[in-house]
């Protein structure tokens, strides 16, 4: 990643989620600070139940934080109403999740196209766009196909399209090869490294090590805090797939 | 344990962890089953006040009244005249057929198994005037002395005197005169000194429905239906004044009532089929006191035949929110199944215990529905003004509880066979995993919905996500239209009746029929208020996945709420509309293709809206709370 002295897009100061009281109160999110600059991709790691999906939730405007201030491209976003949060992951916000997230229902284009659509474009405008980007992630043969008659990977490329379709600030990835095999993992890995050339913000919750390594800035998390960071070389730049293990 | 005990701590742990779902299908179900059994044991309700009455008035065993038969060319008018020369021979006629009826009154009294009688007393068919309405009425002429047999109690004022009129309680109450106001009898002015009740005929509005002998009214008066006749007790004097236009070309006797009473009260059927028959000088028509008894339930006929079609209207709403909740209920057992299978339980099991829950419900159900049945029976079944006394307990026989507890049944068991099967059918390895139903795609809904606003746009996509959900949203609402419809067409006909052929007299038949029918509009906007929550709340759980989905993507909690109502609202509008003509259908057949005076359009238009509008709103509660919840959980909460 190169260093810039451009404002963050994504800002956190004293972020914290907690549920319960008194002895059972459980810090979720415990007083994270976070800048995430434009074009950045940052990875979180950490075990299982140590907070990372309810900082990204947090982050993204999902859940509202019980402490802390979140900002969005310079404007504070953690106080907002339902419905302007509602604009906020419509416009500025894209979410690609471990389980894919996918209507049943729907074909690929069909959920490609949805957020546009609850936006209010045209359905015209919407199919076009939704078409190109699943052109973009490999899958235009697939635009009809229901999700059930999709692999995995083509799945999570599918939701990474629909995530892209409202060309977000940040896309925010919630363990997105939680559920893949390598082959698949890897698919997806080269589309984030793809988006990270174009210059797309990411912050990627992962457990995986292997993916952890393709980001700029590697977060470590314990307990709802952060617990190291490191600043890593350039991202995901030589052989990915023999970086994260599928070649020799 | 063996299986029963099992099922039935299953259930009763079932059942306290979801109380609130219980407590709405026993509602549903109770609504249906306390109208039909309200319907049901009404029967009879009024026999124990016509007993009463018929004790007070020393009422007879029969009553025969004794008919001169109509002449050849029909009765003349007070102003029309016949010939002078036919007037003198039709004078001896007339008075030879009196002679014959009074004959054959004094056989009567002679015949076996009579053993005392009152009368023959002279009545008269005529004109009462008042307060600007006018009715047709039977008087009977009486003495002012009380009379052994059938002697009517006065409720108010006091018996027959010169200048003065007693007139049955419900005609009096139908004219809106008391004791004091002043009348016309076919002109003349008399006083009303008396109100009183008998057991010798049916009151007011029925009085023509087993033993009148109203005559018609003349010329401008033969507008008067049966149905707008009332008794009344005059002197002799006035009752022959009345008969005196006779006297004026009226070739006609007049007519007599003799009360006869039996040896063998229960014998007077037969009685009176022996001898309702014509003879050579004129006719006896002879009405035993059942017959009577029989007429005076006509009140509760009529509110039994706004019931029952009623009973079938709440039927069929608690069965459609006996589905919904039950489908509800299904898809949250889901994982509940997939533990009952993966410890051993055969899909027979997971059957018996998902059906077994409901149709203890459904018994409990019924037995709340007769409760309420025969509670509110003698509160909405009072014997009315032309009978004394106070309605008895209502029947409740073994076929009544057996009915309503088949209906409540079948009830429950037509709504939860097909998800119970389905249950049981399910894959234990994806009944613990808890997935969802897989829904259908509709995609020219999907198609369509692309180019609507965003609130139009999910809902049209959770029509077509859940077809069936929509078709019963739609059925449901086409029952409660077709039954507000009913009741506008009652209306509408009702008041086509007293602008128009009615004299505008109020009706009590009319009256407590339009009681019985707010009682079941109410009972029907409580089951479809309740049909309504539990479809949106049905559907919401059902779709929260999708529902966080779309927050995540993007939509407001507003648009995804007003998607819910949108999921609702779109297939009730099929489903009013076709409720019109249903409804007033269901009002002809309920009338027995009597008149039908269909509502004005404005008022289907209005109903129609009204219930849409209702519907959108009621929806709009449960789908407002559900999407209180943030989108993040309830995504986690589907991939837990």
């Amino acid at each position: 990643m190169n260093e810039t002295a451009a404002p963050p897009v994504l800002r956190a100061r004293g972020l914290g989620k907690s549920y319960g009281k008194n002895a059972g109160l459980v810090r979720a999110v415990d007083e994270v600070d976070l800048d995430v600059a434009a074009g950045e991709t940052v990875a979180v790691m950490g075990p299982s139940g140590c907070g990372k999906s309810t900082l990204l939730h947090l982050l993204g405007g999902l859940d509202r934080p019980t402490a802390g201030e979140v900002y969005l491209n310079g404007r504070r976003i953690d106080g907002l109403g339902e419905r302007a949060l509602a604009r906020v992951r419509r416009d500025a916000v894209g979410f690609v999740f471990q389980a894919f997230h996918l209507m049943d229902e729907l074909s690929a284009v069909e959920n490609v196209e949805l957020p546009a659509l609850l936006a209010g474009q045209s359905a015209r405008r919407a199919r076009r766009r939704a078409t190109g980007l699943l052109d973009q992630v490999g899958l235009a043969d697939r635009a009809r196909f229901l999700p059930s008659a999709l692999s995995g990977g083509q799945r999570q490329r599918v939701a990474i399209a629909r995530a892209l379709i409202a060309e977000p600030q940040v896309v925010m990835a919630d363990e997105p090869t939680g559920n893949l095999d390598s082959e698949a993992t890897l698919e997806v890995l080269r589309l984030f490294e793809s988006l990270h050339n174009a210059g797309q913000t990411l912050v990627i919750v992962t457990h995986d090590s292997r993916i952890a390594a393709t980001a700029d800035r590697l977060i470590t998390m314990r307990d709802g805090a952060f617990v190291d960071e490191t600043r890593l070389t350039g991202g995901s730049t030589g052989n990915l797939a023999a970086l994260i293990g599928l070649e020799g | 344990m063996g299986r029963l005990p099992l099922i039935g701590r299953l259930i009763g742990r079932d059942l306290r962890r979801r109380p609130g779902q219980a407590g709405l299908l026993l509602l549903a179900v109770t609504a249906a089953t306390s109208v039909l059994a309200l319907g049901l044991v009404l029967h009879g309700v009024t026999s124990q006040p016509f007993q009463q009455t018929r004790a007070a008035t020393r009422g007879p065993d029969v009553v025969a009244q004794l008919i001169a038969p109509p002449p050849a060319h029909g009765p003349l008018g007070p102003g029309q005249s016949s010939s002078s020369s036919s007037s003198s021979s039709s004078s001896e006629s007339v008075a030879q057929e009196e002679k014959a009826e009074l004959a054959l009154a004094r056989t009567l009294v002679r015949e076996p198994g009579v053993t005392a009688h009152s009368g023959p007393y002279l009545t008269a068919s005529g004109i009462l005037r008042a307060r600007g309405l006018t009715a047709g009425v039977e008087a009977e002429a009486r003495d002012p002395a009380p009379a052994a047999l059938d002697q009517p109690v006065v409720t108010a004022g006091h018996w027959v005197s010169n200048g003065g009129v007693v007139l049955e309680r419900t005609f009096a109450d139908g004219l809106g005169v008391g004791v004091g106001d002043r009348v016309t009898l076919d002109g003349r002015p008399l006083r009303v000194v008396g109100i009183a009740v008998t057991a010798t005929a049916s009151p007011y509005p029925n009085l023509c429905y087993a033993d009148c002998v109203w005559e018609g009214g003349p010329g401008a008066f033969s507008r008067i239906s049966p149905r707008e006749v009332g008794l009344a007790w005059v002197t002799g004097a006035t009752a022959r004044a009345m008969t005196g236009y006779a006297a004026q070309g009226n070739d006609q006797a007049p007519s007599y009532l003799l009360n006869l009473k039996l040896e063998d009260p229960v014998a007077a059927q037969a009685f009176a089929n022996r001898y309702s028959s014509g003879t050579s000088a004129g006719a006896v028509v002879l009405t035993p006191w059942q017959a009577i008894a029989s007429a005076d339930g006509l009140l509760v006929l009529d509110e039994q035949q706004v019931l029952a079609p009623g009973a079938l209207l709440a039927s069929l709403l608690a069965l459609a929110s006996v589905a919904v909740l039950a489908g509800g209920r299904m898809a949250q057992q889901t994982r509940r199944i997939g533990l009952l299978k993966a410890v051993g339980g055969t899909p027979w099991l997971v059957t018996a215990v998902l059906m077994a829950e409901n149709l203890v419900l459904a018994l409990l159900a019924a037995a709340a529905g007769l409760t309420v049945g025969w509670l509110t029976a003698p509160l909405v079944t009072s014997p009315g003004a032309g009978l004394l006394g106070t309605p008895g307990a209502p029947s409740m026989t073994l076929p009544i509880v057996g009915e309503v507890a088949a209906v409540a049944l079948v009830v429950a068991v037509a709504a939860t066979l097909v998800p119970a099967i389905r249950a049981a059918r399910t894959s234990t390895v994806n009944a613990l995993a808890d997935s969802a139903r897989r829904p259908r795609r509709g995609a020219g809904l999907i198609a369509v919905s692309a180019r609507l606003p965003a609130p139009l746009l999910l809902g049209l996509r959770l029509i077509a996500r859940r077809p069936r959900r929509a078709l019963l949203t739609a059925a449901s609402v086409a029952v409660t239209v077709t039954g507000i419809v009913a009741v506008l067409t009652f209306h509408s006909t009702a008041d086509g009746m007293v602008s128009g052929a009615s004299n505008g007299m109020s009706n009590p038949v009319v009256n407590r029929d339009e009681q019985m029918l707010m009682v079941l509009t109410v009972v029907l906007v409580a089951l479809v208020t309740l049909n309504a929550i539990c479809s949106t709340w049905t559907t919401m759980l059902d779709n929260r996945h999708a529902a966080a989905l779309s927050r995540a993507l993007g939509a407001s909690p507003a648009q995804v709420s007003a998607g819910l109502c949108a999921a609702l609202v779109i297939p009730a509008l099929p489903g009013a509309v076709i409720g019109v003509p249903l409804g007033i259908g269901l009002f002809k057949v309920a009338n027995h293709g009597g008149v039908t005076n269909a509502p004005p359009g404005w008022w289907l238009a209005v109903a129609v809206l009204v219930t849409l509008v209702a519907l959108g709103l009621l929806s709009a509660i449960p789908a407002r709370f559900g999407t209180r919840r943030p989108a993040a959980e309830a995504l986690q909460a589907e991939t837990a």
